[in-house]
């Protein structure tokens, strides 16, 4: 489904991803973890093709991605579809509106059978009824889950998260979960999703990756990574907080006087 | 981003003039950067209005509509009435100066020649410039900000496709006519003066007024209502999408947009001006 090789990408002088090699298969739910700062929104930016890394490739469902034409890669967007961390939702638009515009964009599709559609995808996220609303209308649980409906909206093959249940109260969490795992069951829908909720993770993980300082660091299933060695995984896995050096207190106190 | 104030700037200027040398080197290679951004997607914008529809991404005419509801016809009432005080008030001004010379009558030229040929164009670009200039900036800032134009790359949709290019052609349609307006608003109100000032009748003034006007005013007034367009547009959407830092950042990029959409225009204007009359 997705295979990146050897990604090396930078920000101005700054190496944020280095030599990454990754394989997503076909049906399976990967979650990519990592501390603040370990490169996982750029990573899931660069398989969105938002950027281009300095080196390296990214194929996505057999296409060479990082080095196809504009007009390829947007008929390949029409089988990939992205739930963005406050939604993204077009604020001028309504919900139904927000969910029929890849539609318009991708089809041919009379508008009688767009609203079946729109009514079909707001059922399957529990927001039927609220297709008339704005973005601005909604709560916060509900925004994820109209988000989670649009980039659902052509049935896509491949769907990327990022942070899904950040934000949301504990059971609104795992009621989004519950969704992610129906729809992987029901529509046979590769997933990628970025998060650092343990919760969520262990409960929809089929692998799990780790990132940290642009490297991966665990690449296994959820019972493998409770097993892992590596410090990073360690502190990740049972949120310990790092260590602080000793703060040598002559250096402390200059730096209070600078 | 924290901007230094002038404090800072002039505390080093003071300290080391040279520094001063080094800060206008700067500002000028930004201020080409934003050219050449604006360039860019003056040149994409009409890129997607003709080969649009060969590439599956066409320019839809129903966003073109709306964007024309928005720019011209929601502007109609502001721009015929402010016009329409201009034109009065170049009638004062005309009737008081024409006086020293007994000349009163002859106002009617410099009405219609200033308000067809200068004021007509000048004022509804700056009324454009700040309703519309400041709405584009806003508008694609915010979706900068909040991720939309990201959403509209992975959905496969050319974000200047969907919003720069309805928004050119919506101006380039509407701010000629709204030009048109503003002259038919400005001599009437020059009209309504003269007639009550001077007593002589709409007839007598409409009649100078044709005599006097020829097409080439007309042209020069609507040509460079299409320049100011242009300007407008992509001052607007270069600053909205060159937004950084949020709520503020929103804010600053509005206020901007408008002060150099208002200044181009100026400028714009006096260049065009002087090339045309030579």
């Amino acid at each position: 489904m997705i295979r990146v090789s050897d990604l090396v990408t930078h920000y101005g002088e700054r190496k944020i991803l280095d030599g990454l090699d990754l394989t997503v298969f076909e049906g399976e739910i990967l979650v990519i973890m990592g501390g603040s700062g370990s490169g996982k929104s750029t990573l899931l930016n660069h398989l969105l093709g938002l950027l281009t890394p300095t080196s390296g490739t990214i194929e996505l469902l057999g296409m060479d991605f990082t080095h196809a034409s504009a007009g390829n890669k947007q008929l390949l967007r029409r089988y990939m579809g992205m739930a963005f961390q406050n939604g993204a939702l077009f604020s001028s638009m309504t919900l139904a509106e927000n969910i029929q515009l890849p539609m318009r964009e991708h089809t041919n599709l009379p508008q009688s059978t767009m609203d079946i559609l729109t009514q079909m995808k707001l059922e399957v996220v529990n927001l039927g009824g609220f297709e008339n609303l704005m973005p601005s209308e909604l709560s916060g649980g509900m925004i994820k889950r109209a988000a989670l409906a649009r980039a659902i909206a052509l049935d896509p093959e491949l769907l990327f998260f990022d942070e899904p249940s950040a934000g949301l109260d504990p059971i609104v969490a795992a009621e989004l979960d519950q969704l992610i795992l129906r729809l992987r069951d029901g529509l046979q829908m590769t997933m990628v999703v970025v998060t650092h909720e343990l919760d969520s993770a262990f409960t929809i993980a089929d692998r799990i990756v780790v990132l940290d300082k642009g490297k991966i660091v665990f690449n296994g299933s959820v019972e493998a990574i409770r097993e892992c060695p590596h410090e990073t995984v360690v502190a990740l896995i049972n949120r310990q907080p790092q260590e602080q050096n000793q703060a040598d207190s002559d250096a402390f106190i200059e730096r209070l006087l600078n | 981003m924290h901007t230094p104030d002038y404090r800072y700037y002039v505390e080093s200027y003071l300290m080391n003039p040279l520094i001063a040398i080094e800060h206008i080197g700067r500002t000028v290679v930004k201020g080409i950067e934003e050219l050449g951004f604006a360039t860019v997607l003056l040149v994409q914008a009409v890129f997607w209005i003709f080969v649009g529809s060969f590439k599956k991404q066409p320019v839809r005419v129903s966003a073109v509509f709306l964007q024309m509801m928005q720019i011209g016809v929601a502007a109609v009432p502001i721009v015929a009435i402010l016009s329409f005080a201009v034109g009065i008030m170049l009638a004062i001004q005309g009737i008081h100066t024409l006086r020293v010379f007994g000349a009163e009558r002859q106002v009617v030229y410099g009405i219609a020649l200033s308000v067809v040929r200068e004021f007509g164009p000048l004022i509804t670009g700056i009324l454009v410039a700040g309703r519309t200039g400041s709405a584009l900036a806003a508008r694609i800032g915010t979706m900068r900000v909040s991720q939309e134009v990201d959403a509209l790359k992975v959905m496969g949709i050319n974000p200047v496709r969907y919003l720069v290019s309805p928004v050119l052609v919506a101006m380039l349609i509407m701010l000629p006519s709204l030009t048109f307006l503003a002259n038919l608003a400005g001599l009437f109100g020059g009209a309504v003066f003269s007639v009550a000032e001077l007593g002589m009748s709409f007839t007598a003034y409409a009649d100078r007024c044709y005599s006097i006007l020829t097409t080439d005013d007309l042209a020069q007034g609507l040509i460079k209502s299409l320049v100011f367009a242009v300007i407008i547009a992509l001052v607007g959407v270069t600053n909205g999408f060159r937004v950084t830092g949020g709520a503020e950042g929103v804010g600053r990029s509005t206020t901007r947009s408008v002060v150099l959409s208002i200044s181009f225009i100026v400028i714009a204007d006096m260049i065009f001006t002087y090339f045309l009359n030579r």
